[in-house]
């Protein structure tokens, strides 16, 4: 057994470190948020540069093929800066999807993805879904070599910089059946698609998409025709994995944000770190914090594994995950006091983004259903 | 003991629930509550208030309150919240009016009280400051008498809606030897003074509620000390006291509860209301328990109070319990929401054109800001903690 990184996966870690650095320090990161467009395209490119967006893809499709542990190093080191580009909507999620399709498909596809030409958004969500995946209204009907789609998708993470979507749609059964789910691509110039963009409160971006009579070609299937449910799981759990990894990184700065200002800001003559009730406070976050991580590194192991093992890492990864991203973000504040409140610090930042955190791919009650069922 | 409602509480009951559904402003029910409410809007329902004489509850009959028993007193706060009323603004009914009763002298009863009855006058607390937060007694804003003024210099924060405000109630330091809590003063400072500026503070959800208030030569009438020099530091204990009981919001709860379990009965989990979810329900139940627990505290304290007992150490219980409640109402209104907590449409958004009012279910719009925003129920008005220490040390004899 061996937790430890290997250098090439250091090296990985450090290349992201320096270009946190360098590109994006606090007012850096809020000046993107608050622009027209909401990420900064230069920084795009400069993921393509460094080979970041071909991370996980295999060397025939002209990636690096790395595994889970080095997507865990760049999503955890993302999760520091708060970058809002979408690094895991794009390559982890949409990638993960497209690494599986044909050959057809990776081929058209792929080097769009690694040369940073095109950005690509998941979406899965529907108003009446919540966390359940498999609840699906939206449609795709075969008409000659067509799919039909009509429907709805909700909170599309990304949306608003995607040109490409991957699309769960409902090609048989009945509204929650497992059977029946299909995997589409739908290029976001498709008529009949209509797509309304916002901000949302981490500092990102969102639409709200609604597909009328959308026709793509049939070559535009991921997988077999309503055999797309097991696939659209596995991928969520990969983009979990990322997720909790992002969560692990900004937990960390909000832990050291926290000591740091509890050992310098002082009340009734002293420093209030020194207060008992403040340290068991922070040794909480940190035990918190700590326990993240190691469900983190697990889940990021195990995701090869067969499915009940699979599935039992990836809830219960999000499940201590949304406990923490809780506890953390809310204690980082209190401890903040007054400070902790305010848009200028990054404190509130980082307390948002890991109270969305907390409830994407599912929130603590799902998850435990998830893993009590998992067999 | 007794807790039956007696025939005139009842009639007491309809009167007043007439009485709101009748007055409280068309206007204030049709827009968003939480959300961009002028200066106007937060007075209007004031002003009705006013006329009908039922500004301040609170206050003892001979200064303008209603003559109410406290449990008169509590179907009226009962019933403001089941009909959703705009929250009344607390600085000068709440904090300063009972001070003033119980330290000013008969002109500040009669101009400062006059003023607060009306509306005419917002007032501001100005207590935090940058270094002293918790710390309060540590405060630096210095006041130096020359004359029969008071020159006075420093920095005030955590400013609530001092954008509005007419009026600042101002703790100063009149003394630096001797214990810290020895040496300051209660000022009543105009806000048009000149020397004075307010510069605005955002809060991590958007808003502007908050504010630095910078004082540099502002000159004090002397006669705007409330009490004795250098007394300031009992009658801020007294106003923080009454801050906290006022705190509690049990009826505003109860009102939040009743939205989230709308909430929950809107929202779908595999087809069935979240409503029915047993994980979802019995967290919204054993929220209500706290609530019911913390519903007879304060009424045991109101009780108490009434005797003319405190308010004492207990009141920090309120202060405590009602916040985390609060806390958790908007953690779960969150939850219930799912996906649409995350769209972030705020009103400067909505005036760019874009119709983003149609983004998510009516209820889910400012869910999430509310729950950051409610974060600072637990720091403001002597933080948590600082409120466990005054148990232990008050009540618990630590």
């Amino acid at each position: 057994m061996d937790f430890s990184f290997s250098e090439e996966q250091t090296l990985l870690r450090n290349t992201i470190q320096s270009f946190i650095q360098d590109n994006y320090d606090f007012d850096k990161r809020q000046a993107i948020v608050k622009s027209e467009e909401g990420m900064k395209q230069e920084n795009w490119k400069q993921f393509a540069e460094l080979g970041l967006l071909g991370l996980p893809f295999s060397e025939e499709d002209g990636g690096l093929n790395f595994g889970s542990v080095e997507t865990m190093i760049v999503a955890e080191e993302f999760g520091k800066g708060l970058v809002v580009e979408p690094y895991i909507q794009t390559v982890v999620t949409c990638g993960g999807f497209l690494r599986r399709a044909s050959a057809n498909i990776k081929e058209k596809y792929i080097p769009g993805i690694i040369s940073g030409e095109d950005i690509w958004a998941f979406a899965y969500a529907e108003p009446q879904g919540r966390y359940n995946l498999n609840d699906l209204t939206t449609t795709a009907t075969l008409d000659g070599d067509n799919y039909i789609i009509n429907g709805y998708k909700s909170v599309v993470s990304g949306g608003p910089w995607a040109n490409k979507f991957i699309v769960s749609v409902r090609t048989a059964g009945g509204q929650r059946d497992s059977d029946g789910i299909s995997v589409l691509i739908v290029d976001k110039n498709s008529e009949g698609l209509s797509i309304r963009d916002y901000p949302t409160v981490d500092g990102s971006r969102a639409s709200e998409i609604t597909f009328e009579n959308v026709s793509i070609s049939k070559d535009e299937l991921i997988g077999e025709e309503g055999k797309g449910a097991e696939l659209i799981e596995l991928i969520v759990d990969e983009t979990i994995a990322a997720i909790c990894s992002e969560a692990i990184g900004a937990m960390k700065v909000l832990n050291d944000a926290t000591v740091e200002y509890c050992k310098t800001r002082k009340q009734f003559g002293q420093p209030i770190g020194k207060f008992q009730v403040l340290q068991h406070r922070m040794v909480d976050m940190f035990m918190q914090y700590e326990q993240s991580v190691s469900m983190t590194y697990m889940v990021n192991l195990k995701l090869d594994e067969e499915y009940a093992e699979r599935r039992k890492a990836a809830s219960g990864a999000k499940v201590q995950i949304a406990k923490a991203a809780k506890f953390i973000g809310q204690s980082a504040v209190q401890l903040h006091g007054g400070m902790g409140m305010t848009d200028e610090l990054n404190v509130g930042h980082y307390f948002k983004r890991l109270s969305m955190i907390e409830n994407s791919y599912g929130n603590i009650d799902h998850h435990l259903k998830k893993y009590s069922t998992a067999g | 003991m007794d807790l039956a409602f007696t025939k005139e509480d009842e009639n007491f009951r309809k009167e007043v629930k007439d009485f709101i559904d009748k007055n409280f402003p068309q206007k204030l029910k049709d827009i968003d509550k939480r959300t961009d409410l002028t200066r106007e809007d937060m007075l209007s329902w004031h002003k009705v208030l006013y006329k009908k004489g039922w500004i301040a509850p609170q206050w003892p009959e001979e200064y303008g309150g209603t003559g109410w028993n406290i449990t008169q007193r509590y179907i009226w706060d009962q019933e403001c919240a089941n009909a959703g009323t705009t929250p009344l603004i607390p600085f000068g009914l709440t904090m300063l009016g009972p001070v003033i009763i119980g330290f000013g002298n008969e002109d500040q009863k009669d101009w400062v009280l006059k003023g607060i009855l009306s509306g005419n006058d917002w007032w501001c607390q100005g207590y935090s400051e940058s270094g002293a937060g918790s710390d309060l007694a540590s405060l630096r804003t210095k006041a130096e008498k020359v004359g029969d003024h008071y020159i006075v210099n420093g920095h005030k924060t955590w400013t609530t809606l001092a954008q509005f405000a007419d009026w600042m109630f101002c703790l100063v330091r009149t003394k630096n030897d001797g214990k810290p809590q020895e040496g300051i003063s209660f000022l009543l400072i105009d806000m048009k003074t000149e020397g004075i500026e307010v510069k605005p503070i955002i809060t991590l959800d958007g808003g502007h509620e908050v504010n630095e208030v910078f004082l540099e030569d502002v000159k004090v009438p002397a006669e705007n000390l409330v009490g004795e020099e250098n007394m300031g530091w009992t009658i801020a204990k007294f106003l923080l006291g009454n801050e906290r009981t006022g705190i509690a919001g049990v009826a505003r709860s109860k009102k939040a509860v009743e939205r989230l379990k709308d909430i929950a009965s809107s929202e779908y989990l595999d087809g069935e209301n979240l409503i029915n979810d047993s994980d979802f329900n019995s967290k919204i139940a054993d929220l209500e328990v706290d609530l019911t627990a913390l519903e007879y505290t304060e009424l045991r304290t109101l009780a108490k109070e009434s005797k003319g007992e405190g308010p004492g150490a207990e009141s920090s219980i309120l202060k405590i319990k009602g916040t985390e409640i609060q806390q958790r109402i908007t953690e779960l209104t969150m939850e219930a929401v799912g996906h649409y907590s995350n769209p972030y449409l705020t009103p400067a958004f909505e005036r760019q054109g874009s119709n983003y009012l149609t983004i998510g279910p009516d209820y889910s719009h400012g869910v999430a800001q509310n729950y950051f925003n409610t974060r600072k129920t637990s720091i403001y008005g002597g933080s948590n903690e600082i409120q466990k220490n005054i148990i232990a040390k008050m009540v618990l004899g630590l």
